[in-house]
This record gives structure tokens, sequence and C-alpha cells, in this order.
């Protein structure tokens, strides 16, 4: 498969982690940076689901396999969200980053100690479902993903989650079950974590732990920084850009060495001089807001 | 005489040593405006955090309509008809004016989350409706004309008129207005006047508010509760509280020292 195809595929599943962890970090107002745990889950539950669950059944039924596996694996990562939120969610700002991150390298440890898959060698032999009609699902779920997550907020659910972020405590008094929403935003984040996780899996066809450090997390906080928080726009500029940059530099001998170095530099560009991100040079220069007329 | 709308006994907070409210009274019926005022740090706004669950009281005990509310939360009691603003503005203030009615509107929304996702059936009949809802009531408050402003872009004094209409929106039987009339001019507090009284009517809702600006209070609430230091110190119309000496005392000092002009 060509070099392209390849990183298209790796665009699109960054792609739906941003648009997943906007919904907690951007929509919900929740500091959260411990996405590569229900990444992990995801691709852990969904590789097992197709290697071990139902390997007759894929073989058989290649595409219905895939949506079955990805979902099995989107539910987990969700049913982790839930697990994790209900007595995390009690915590705020740095206090859920903390918490937060201490999960995902939870996770991370559970896997790198649990013989059945793998262990620290890896998980080997994760099938390709549906072959080269592969990247056609990835950008199937792809749109699946985004269409949901933006369906969700233009609806009063998602205004909902909009005002827990706005003003907690105004939110309370008009109606809206704070805790309630923050538990939701975290487990739909979750879900979509886990769905694109159960493509990487067949994506890659080989896990290791290793894949799901807290660098993982990082990365996919610095995509929706870049593109700028609380818009789903902003978050696919963001995975286009994060996931692209580095392989661009790659051409370069001296750049891609220092490519690392590039990235921070953005970062701190980024947070001091447009910490709306992309959105925000896009709603300063292109669009002049809307003056009120005494 | 009928069940009060509410109906607060001996109503009691402490924070640490500091008694905040101490064993505070009040009777409302229904369709009444009652004022409750009283000096800076007196405990107006901690009796409010109360009355809507934000804080726990330590004892006594605030009933809805013969309900006891004691321990629920926010969400719950708003449910029950109790709505709110604040002194502190807190608007949604990346959100357009009628967003923010449309959050309290939440509750009625009446669709499911996959019709939300799939925009079919009730999802649009219902969405439109909420928006009608929520445009009368700005309409009411002459806010209509900004529906689609960034809340936050509001001059000063219509930002507290759209506090009023977010708590409207939750249908409301009881309305807690806290300073309304702050940082207001004098014709924006003479309109603000004109439209409690109005919103009164037109909504049939039971008003309590909290106001510094006398002239407000004096003209347009029919009952008062004065404040002072945690303690229910005065009540009764207008015209007694004006007269009542505790109340001058509490506000100008006491005539002992005779250390005012």
């Amino acid at each position: 498969m060509s070099y392209f195809l390849q990183i298209f595929q790796l665009l699109c599943l960054n792609v739906i982690l941003a648009a997943s962890l906007n919904v907690i970090n951007g929509y919900c107002g929740l500091f959260s940076i411990g996405h590569a745990g229900f990444f992990a889950v995801g691709a852990y539950v969904a590789a097992a689901a197709s290697k071990f669950w139902m390997p007759e059944f894929a073989a058989a039924q290649p595409a219905l396999a895939l949506i079955a596996v990805v979902l099995v694996g989107a539910a987990a990562a969700g049913i982790a969200g839930l697990v994790v939120g209900i007595p995390c969610l009690r915590l705020t700002g740095d206090y859920l980053a903390i918490a937060t991150v201490g999960f995902g390298e939870i996770i991370r440890i559970i896997l790198l100690n649990t013989e059945s898959v793998g262990a620290s060698r890896g998980f080997p032999g994760i099938p390709l479902l549906t072959g080269e009609w592969f990247p056609f699902w990835v950008v199937l779920f792809t749109i699946f993903s985004l269409f949901t997550i933006h369906r969700l907020m233009k609806s009063s659910t998602g205004r909902a989650i909009l005002s827990v972020r706005e003003d907690e405590i105004a939110a309370r008094s008009m109606g809206i079950n704070v805790r309630f929403y923050k538990t939701f935003a975290f487990v739909v984040g979750a879900f979509f974590a886990g769905l694109s996780g159960a493509l990487f899996a067949h994506y890659s066809q080989f896990l290791h732990p290793s894949n799901f450090t807290f660098m993982v997390s990082v990365m996919v906080l610095l995509m929706i920084v870049v593109g700028g928080m609380g818009s789903q726009l902003g978050a696919v500029l963001g995975a286009v850009i994060v996931t692209l940059l580095p392989e661009a530099l790659r051409f370069s001998e001296t750049l891609s060495s220092i490519r690392m170095l590039i990235f921070g530099l953005i970062m701190i560009l980024v947070v001091l001089w447009e910490p709306k991100g992309l959105m925000g040079l896009y709603f300063r220069f292109a669009r002049p807001k809307k003056k009120v007329s005494a | 005489m009928t069940t009060p709308l509410l109906d607060v006994q001996d109503l009691t907070i402490r924070f640490g040593g500091l008694v905040a409210v101490n064993k505070v009274c009040i009777q409302i019926q229904e369709g009444e405006l009652v004022g409750l005022i009283g000096p800076n740090g007196a405990g107006k706004t901690t009796c409010f955090n109360m009355l809507t669950g934000v804080y726990e009281p330590t004892s006594g005990k605030i009933c809805l309509k013969g309900v006891d509310i004691h321990g629920q939360e926010p969400h719950e009691i708003s449910a029950q008809g109790v709505a709110r603003t604040f002194q502190n503005i807190r608007l949604f203030k990346s959100m357009t004016v009628l967003e923010n009615l449309l959050v309290s509107l939440h509750r009625e929304r009446g669709y499911s989350l996959v019709e939300s996702i799939l925009q079919l059936g009730r999802f649009k009949r219902r969405e439109n409706e909420m928006r009608e809802k929520a445009m009368e009531i700005l309409r009411v408050l002459n806010l209509d004309h900004r529906a689609d402003t960034q809340a936050s872009s509001l001059p000063y004094g219509e930002q507290r008129k759209v506090e009023i209409a977010r708590a409207l929106a939750t249908s409301p039987k009881l309305l807690l207005l806290d300073e309304p009339a702050a940082g207001m001019n004098p014709s924006e507090t003479a309109q603000l006047a004109r439209d409690i009284q109005k919103i009164r009517q037109d909504f049939k809702i039971t008003v309590l508010l909290i106001e510094h600006d006398m002239s407000l209070v004096m003209k347009i609430c029919e009952r008062i509760y004065v404040l002072d230091y945690g303690q229910l110190i005065a009540l009764g119309k207008p015209e007694e509280i004006k007269n009542d000496p505790r109340v001058i005392e509490a506000y100008l000092g006491g005539s002992v020292g005779g250390t005012h002009a």
C-alpha cells in the first residue's frame, strides 16, 4: 500500500481522535489529557474481538465484522469513560487533568502486563478486515463520527453541554443536570476515541503498549489547541497540521531531525499569540464580529 | 389561609463559626411581589443560594407549595418552578441571546438523542416551538432584536435583562431577582420597574427581589423583608419599613454615638 494512502488513513484516525477530545475539552470545558487510554481500550478490545471472538465470522463477512468490532471497541471505551468519569468528574481543572493522566497510564501498564494480549511483546496478527477496501471504511467511520458529533452539538443536549462550559452555577440554576452532562460528554468523547482506536488496531495490524503513551494524549491535545478549542472544524484542521507537518518535514534531512523542536515552537507561538488557534485567526481576519449598535 | 407558595422556616446557615443567616422566616403568597433588603453582607444572596439549592442550609425548612425542597440539587429545584438571576451576571457568554434562553428550555425539549442526531420526527418541530417560545419572552422584554447577538457583546443593562429572560424561560412559579438594577442608570431602572410588573402579570409569577435601589423597591414591592447581620429585623409594607427605627439604624448606624451628620 502506498505511503500516501497510509498517511491519509492515519490522518483520518487523528481527525476522529481530535474531534472526540474536542467534545470533552472544547465543548464541555473539562480538562482531560488521558485520551490515549480510551484510544488503547478501543484498540485492544476491537483487536481481541476480531482475532479471538469471531475469527470465522471475520473471514466470512469482513465488512460486517469490521463494523461490529469497531462498535464493540468504541462501546468498551465508552464504558471505560463512564467508569472513569463518575468518580473523576467530581474534580475540576488541574486535578481532573492529573486524574485522567493517571487513568491513561494505568491502562497502558495493565496492557503491558496482560499476557493474553501479548504483554510487552505486543499484540500481532490482527486481520486487515475488508483488505483493500479498508481505507474506504476508515473514511466512512470518520464521516460518521464527525456527523454524529456535529448533530449532537446542534441539539438541545449540545447546548446543555456548552452551558456547563460557560458557567456551571448558572447552568445548574437553569435546570441543567451538570454532573450528568459532564459524564455524558466524557462518555461520548471516550466512545469516539475508542472508535478511532478500533480502526487503528486493524490499520496497523499490530498493537503495542508503547503506541499509547502519554505523548499520544499530548499530541491530540496539541491538535485541538492548534485548531482552536470548541470548534469541530478547528479540531479537523489541527489534526491535519499535526499529522502532516512531521511527514512534510521528513523530506528535509536537517528539518526532520529537529521536527519535535518545531512542534514545541508552534505550540508556544499558538498559546502566546492565538490561544483560540486557527479558528481564532479565522474569526479575527476573515469574519469580523458583528457590531452591536446601541 | 391558603398554603403559601414559598414558606421558609428558621432558615440558618453557618460557615465555620460565622452564622451568615440566622433563623430567617419568609412567607410569600402566590402572585406577590416581595422585596428583600439589607446592608451589604446581610445575607440576602446567601438566602437566595439556599432557596435555589446552591448552598445547603445548616437547619431550617424551605417549602415550595407545601413540599419540602431541602437537600435537592439546583436543577431539581429549578424543575419545581424556582428561577433566579445573579448579582454578578452569569450569562453563557459565548452563546447567543437566543441560545441562552434555549438552555433554560432544555427540560422541555421532548425529543430523544437519536432524533436529534438524525434530525427526524419531533426534532425540527420541537426546536421550532422552543425557539418561538424563547422569542416570545424576548419580545416581552424588548430584546427580540438581540436574539442572534453574542451575549457577552451586549451592553450591561441588556445583559441584566437577558438574565431575567433566561430565568423566565424555565417557566418558573417563583422568580428570584438578585439586584437586577445594579449598575443601571435611572431611566434604565424605571424601565426595569415597568418590566418587572409586566412579566409578573404576563407570566403570572411571584417575585422575590433583592435590591439596593430603594426608589425601585419602595415603588414596586408590596411587602419588604429587611435582613441585617443574617437576622430578620423588620417586615412590612414599604411605608412601615421606611419609618422603622431599626431599619434606619441598620442602614445609617445607631444614634447613640451620634457620629453621623
